[in-house]
């Protein structure tokens, strides 16, 4: 069944706009487009920014939204992802292509599925005539009263050149122009309209600028004119939606079961000090989870550059028979020393350390200066070698071992994952060592 | 059963449990772990997750996603709070629901991108143009995260309007034991929406809209213009008076559904100890081994931040002559203590150098 409906799109509200405006026929010519697409209004968001133009949407019946100066494709990016079934229209000037430039090039690389008209006046109107990212070379305004500097941004090369589905350049006066539009929005993928128009309050004056001006500027800049890209491309939410079908569904806690014990009766503060990329954290992390099976309660804190693969890294861990908020101040009862890189950091912590407490490291960092009883472990000692990256692992079990804090059983409950195997071999190492 | 999580896991599984469908955000430490779990995890629940090409991007896309149906959650550490700025502001007239989760590193400017600190507490208050009332909610503990990260939807909804989640390095990166049993399920209402009826209401003037989503049969219209009921820009003075007004009354108005504090009063007490987000477990801390000394002392951790739960610290001051304020900034929430202690004395302990405050420090202070 057909069913014909007449659908206004236009309200009955006069334009605002300044007599010899094109900004007037630009929206009569997306009403055209929209009635000729018969698109439900209430299906059509305009997104407008800020401006003149920014006022469009007010003298349109369908749904709108009136955001930031340059922010107008974020929105609009948010609207068609959020409901890819809308129609998004985003009206901008030529001022939001300059303060919303990363935008406008980031939502063509993408093609997010939405349509930009830009009402391109070649300056900022509504603020007084200054000059805008589109100004031609030469031209006057408010502030190029010698003559613009700049070169002009050529908006339709550079959507284009990012991977845009569909781009037009053309005036206010082109008779195709609804055509044009109707096209664009009907385009899968990003499509952007740059339309040249005339400002009668500030460029026509300043410039003497006339509808055979526009394009003579337009084809002395070099600039391409007509349907400049138009290519098959995907969608953007269109292609997010097939990524997403065939996912596991959400990861859910990965529960620990306390099925050991431990002796602890106040808690105890341990400090392993090591290289980053030197699997400090994963090792700190496992002895944690094993103090967990072992009923303890367990924070852990690490330190490290923000290059993450070159100098120090450490964690602060702390075992206690109670839960207990990480907070500041601590001196470690046992710190665990693989490299120097380690070592620099914690040197001053290990000076604080009581006689009663245990520094745990390798025998080329064994002068550390400590009262703490320093206990060294040879790797070499050990039946097979040990990996560079096992180091922390080995050394954690050492020190936990003698201090009776863990049982080794609690420790090989923890060697679980990925790396089990180079873990509980570790593991088995610091045992043996210990 | 028992689990080994730092605070921005949990801000992303209580959003996940409380409706989130949309997320936008731009790398930035601490943050950047809950961004990247959101890309994994929203897609296989048939939400969006995106990057967006820097922040004010990824907060305007999650204005739009909210508009169109969606429940979007943002978030950046302190540099993109900054460029948050303007959107917070378009938020907050527009009336958009939205959470924003500040994770906290040491500034001003880039600072320390991995340095602990509690820097932006006014900063989120005060950071858009017109100073209109915002809600901040700041967790002490990982069980805290994920419970407040919930009430953070819940109230978005409630008062159609941004609310800030403020957090930090440690909270969000610092593994933390927690019972599975420990997390409270929190109810987080369903969005009030409809076909019919303005955009916008302002009487009563602490009232709060149903809000009208994009796609949903009917038009809509949504600015962050001056603007009158049915969403068109207006001037007109009582039109004016009543939009802005009521952004301010509704919620100032219903303060009582917002403040949240943890309170742990000795009614004979003399000192109280007050503080917020991490800090808080210090407080506890200190609170505790006072009392093993036989001292008396009250303890209270601010939940909502904003607006300043001024009622229930009101019921802590009763019979303390001093407060003492420990604080990971130059002392910015100590301020608003001043403010409503009515002569008491105010002690600050302020630390700035990217370590956290002992109860040591706390207890010093108190001595």
């Amino acid at each position: 069944m057909t069913v014909t409906i007449t659908v206004q799109y236009r309200n009955d509200t006069p334009y605002p706009f300044c007599p010899g405006c094109g900004h007037g026929s630009i929206l009569d010519r997306l009403d055209e487009a929209l009635s000729t697409l018969a698109i439900d209004p209430a299906g059509v968001v305009i997104v407008s920014d800020i401006g003149c133009a920014g006022l469009s949407d007010q003298y349109f019946s369908t749904s709108a939204f009136h955001g930031l100066h340059g922010r107008s494709i974020t929105y609009a990016t948010g609207i068609k992802l959020a409901r890819p079934e809308l129609t998004v229209i985003v009206i901008m000037g030529d001022g939001g292509t300059g303060i919303g430039g990363a935008h406008l090039i980031n939502a063509a690389r993408r093609n997010v599925g939405i349509t930009v008209l830009v009402f391109n006046n070649l300056n900022f109107g509504m603020t007084g005539g200054q000059h805008s990212t589109t100004t031609p070379d030469g031209a006057v305004t408010a502030t190029t009263p010698g003559g613009n500097l700049e070169h002009p941004l050529d908006i339709c090369g550079t959507v284009g050149v990012n991977g845009a589905g569909y781009v037009y350049r053309g005036t206010s006066f082109d008779t195709d122009l609804a055509q044009r539009i109707a096209e664009a929005i009907e385009h899968p993928g990003f499509a952007l309209l740059d339309v040249w128009e005339l400002c009668t309050a500030y460029f026509v004056p300043a410039n003497k600028a006339t509808r055979r001006s526009l394009e003579a500027t337009i084809e002395r800049l070099g600039f391409a004119r007509g349907v400049v890209f138009d290519r098959p491309v995907n969608d953007y939410g269109a292609a997010y939606l097939a990524a997403a079908s065939g996912l596991p569904p959400r990861t859910r806690p990965t529960p620990i079961a306390v099925e050991h014990s431990s002796p602890l009766a106040t808690s105890l503060a341990l400090l392993v000090a090591g290289s980053a990329g030197a699997k400090v954290r994963s090792a700190a992390r496992l002895v944690g989870e094993a103090a967990i099976r072992s009923g303890l309660w367990v924070t852990q804190r690490d330190d490290y550059p923000v290059t993450v693969k070159t100098g120090h890294s450490i964690s602060e861990v702390v075992l206690a028979p109670v839960p207990a908020a990480p907070v500041g101040g601590g001196v470690p009862d046992v710190a665990v020393v693989t490299s120097d890189d380690g070592l620099r950091k914690v040197r001053s912590l290990l000076g604080r350390m009581s006689p009663d407490a245990l520094v745990v490291t390798l025998p080329d960092l064994a002068d550390a200066p400590t009262p703490a009883r320093v206990m060294v472990v040879d790797p070499g000692a050990a039946s097979g070698r040990i990996p560079r990256a096992s180091l922390a692992l080995v050394l954690l079990t050492v020190a936990m071992t003698r201090r009776g804090v863990l049982s080794a059983a609690a420790l090989r409950a923890a060697a679980v994952g990925p790396y089990a195997d180079e873990n509980l071999a570790a593991i088995e190492a610091g045992l043996a060592l210990a | 059963m028992r689990e080994f999580i730092d605070g921005n896991t949990a801000i992303v599984r209580a959003a996940l449990d409380s409706g989130c469908t949309f997320f936008a955000g731009y790398p930035i430490t601490p943050a950047s772990s809950i961004l990247m779990a959101m890309m994994s995890e929203l897609p296989r629940i048939g939400g969006v997750a995106i990057q967006g090409e820097d922040e004010i991007a990824s907060i305007g896309m999650c204005i739009g996603a909210t508009l169109a149906g969606a429940r979007a959650m943002t978030a950046t550490s302190g540099p993109g709070i900054s460029l948050y700025s303007e959107n917070v502001g378009l938020a907050i007239m527009g009336e958009v629901p939205l959470v924003i989760v500040d994770v906290q590193r040491l500034g001003p400017s880039t600072g320390g991108a991995t340095t602990v600190s509690q820097g932006d507490v006014q900063f989120v208050r005060w950071g858009t143009a017109g100073g209109f009332p915002i809600i901040a909610l700041s967790p002490s503990t990982v069980p805290e995260a994920y419970v407040l990260t919930a009430k953070a939807f819940d109230l978005a909804e409630r008062f159609r309007c941004p609310v800030f989640l403020v957090t930090d390095k440690e909270l969000a990166t610092t593994l933390t034991t927690v019972d599975l049993d420990a997390y409270p399920r929190v109810e987080v209402r369903s969005r009030l929406t409809g076909e019919e009826g303005p955009p916008y209401r302002f009487h009563p003037v602490d009232g709060v809209s149903p809000l009208h989503e994009f796609g949903r049969g009917t038009t809509v219209r949504f600015t962050g213009s001056t603007h009158d009921e049915a969403g068109f820009i207006t001037k007109h003075p009582p039109t004016v008076d009543a939009l802005n007004r009521h952004l301010t009354e509704k919620i100032e108005a219903h303060r009582e559904e917002i403040e949240m504090v943890d309170a742990d009063c000795d009614a004979g007490a003399a000192t109280l100890v007050l503080g917020y987000g991490i800090t808080g477990g210090a407080v506890r801390a200190a609170v505790a081994t006072a009392r093993s000394r036989g001292e008396r002392i009250s303890g209270l951790v601010v939940q909502t931040l904003w607006p300043v739960p001024e009622t229930a610290i009101g019921a802590a001051l009763a019979g303390v002559d001093r407060v003492i304020v420990p604080e990971l900034n130059p002392g910015l929430y100590r301020r608003e203590i001043e403010r409503i202690a009515g002569g008491r004395t105010v002690i600050g302990v302020e630390r700035v150098d990217g370590e956290l405050i002992s109860p040591e420090q706390i207890l010093a202070a108190a001595a």
